[in-house]
């Protein structure tokens, strides 16, 4: 699904990926680990381009998205993103921030779809109330429908990363990056985040997961991967990886942080 | 103060008997028309510029519109008002010969004028909007056009408005210069009374109130925009 060939980002003089080559396939639940400043995270804001690769390529649907030519916004339109941080729109409510990028996505194609589907016109209202309709659903599925019409502001932290969750989901993609989803919550909150990740990975969803819950990465991801000094120095099933290490790097690592 | 009496019989008399408060009126007219056509204008054209000065810099069209729109602002902060209105009415639109009058031309450079303060208002606007929320526009596959409009501008209009009324407020006193191009403005009004009485006194009073109450009225309906916009706030 996604095919990085030799990937490098500097900053500046500061080469912080240094060649990385993985290929993340239909299904996969991918965790990312690796000590503070090793690069996991540029890594995987590089694969949707969120900072531009300076050297090598993404393929995924087909092309190169790290060409700079390429309509970058289409294909992360199938590439969601969750942060550390959430980043919910603070001046929509929570069914907007749902809302917002499909019923713009698809009122923006709407002439198109008009041409294609001649027994099944639509107007920019029915979008609304299609994906209206789809945002309560989601909102549903994960309980917090009275929200609805709620600012983010008011929200807890776990509450407001589970609506960034279906908010991504909202755009039906093909694979969902994290970005050290829980590190910015409270202890009390990471469980009902990494639950709701539990049950996407079990409907079949693509992740690629940066973490620090090493518990998650065990327990859930079907590879893990260990990034250090800007390459990928293992990469293994999570049994093997946690009982058998082999880079002297990640027996390090691991012994500091379980 | 017997004499104080007499001059404010005179200015009523020429007030209300002799129709003054009908230029006064028509002063009020332009003197807000100037204002707020100014100010709109203004807040379209600052919030373009502001916007060309915070897209991404490594390609080579936004560095050149970047050093356009630093001109911009440099030959309008750099210029008072009034040479700006003197040079427009007598020397540019006179070349290009486009017949403008006193009030649209004032209109326009107020616009112009602005525009150039209302950039640098709105470019610290929006660079006091998290990053996040713009990644947050592109992780699902907005633009930077659409997340700028939909996202960061609502967000840092809401951060601005103070300024933004000050700017208002600011404009609203300025356009007594504007008289300079022809323009009768609230100052030419009373100018226009005091000359027809001999005396100024009483006019000049009353005109500077009227700016003290225009001016409050503006600080309180911009009181009123910031509460109905902080509703996504925490606090309050």
């Amino acid at each position: 699904m996604i095919d990085v060939i030799n990937l490098r980002k500097s900053f500046g003089n500061i080469e912080v990926l240094k060649g990385i080559d993985i290929t993340i396939n239909k299904g996969d639940i991918v965790a990312v680990i690796g000590a503070s400043g090793s690069g996991k995270s540029t890594f995987l804001r590089c694969l949707n381009c969120m900072e531009d690769p300076t050297g090598g390529s993404i393929m995924f649907r087909g092309v190169d998205i790290a060409d700079m030519k390429v309509d970058i916004n289409e294909h992360r339109q199938h590439m969601g993103m969750v942060f550390q941080h959430f980043n919910l729109f603070n001046n929509k409510t929570v069914l907007q921030n749902i809302m917002l990028a499909p019923v713009h996505v698809r009122c923006k194609a709407l002439k198109k779809w008009n041409k294609e589907n001649p027994d099944n016109q639509k107007t920019k209202k029915d979008i609304k109330t299609e994906e209206k309709e789809r945002a309560m659903a989601l909102l549903k599925r994960i309980g917090l429908e009275e929200k609805a019409d709620a600012y983010p502001s008011t929200l807890s932290g776990g509450q407001k990363q589970r609506i960034a969750i279906i908010r991504s989901l909202a755009m039906n993609p093909d694979v969902i990056l994290f970005d050290e989803p829980t590190s910015a919550l409270d202890p009390e909150m990471v469980g009902e985040v990494l639950e709701l990740m539990k049950e996407l990975a079990n409907e079949g969803m693509t992740m690629v997961v940066v973490t620090h819950e090493m518990g998650f990465a065990k327990e859930v991801a079907n590879r893990v991967v260990f990034i250090d000094e800007g390459v990928i120095k293992e990469e293994n099933e999570p049994r093997e990886f946690f009982e058998n290490p082999k880079d002297p790097r990640l027996q390090d690592f691991l012994a500091k942080v379980l | 103060m017997g004499n104080f009496d007499k001059k404010i019989d005179r200015f009523l008399e020429i007030f209300i008997e002799q129709n003054g408060y009908v230029t006064v009126l028509e002063g009020l007219k332009n003197t807000l028309t100037i204002a707020i056509v100014g100010l709109i204008i203004g807040i379209l054209i600052g919030t373009l510029i502001a916007t060309v000065r915070v897209l991404p810099k490594y390609k080579l069209l936004p560095r050149v519109l970047n050093g356009i729109c630093s001109f911009y602002v440099e030959l309008f902060r750099g210029t008072p008002m009034v040479v700006q209105l003197l040079i427009f009415y007598y020397v540019l639109f006179p070349i290009m010969g486009i017949k403008m009058d006193g009030v649209e031309v004032s209109m326009m450079v107020f616009g112009l004028n602005s525009g150039a303060y209302i950039s640098e208002i709105m470019r610290s606007g929006i660079q006091s909007v998290d990053i996040g929320q713009m990644e947050g526009g592109r992780s699902v596959g907005l633009s930077f056009g659409t997340t700028m409009m939909k996202i960061v501008i609502p967000q840092a209009v809401k951060n601005i408005l103070p300024t933004l009324g000050n700017e208002f407020i600011a404009l609203i006193k300025e356009t007594s210069v504007v008289s300079f191009v022809g323009a009768a403005d609230l100052y030419k009004a009373f100018n226009v009374i005091g000359s027809n009485s001999y005396e100024f006194m009483v006019p000049y009073i009353v005109m500077a109130l009227i700016y003290i109450v225009l001016v409050l009225i503006i600080s309180f309906a911009i009181r009123l925009m910031e509460r109905s916009l902080g509703k996504s706030d925490r606090r309050n």
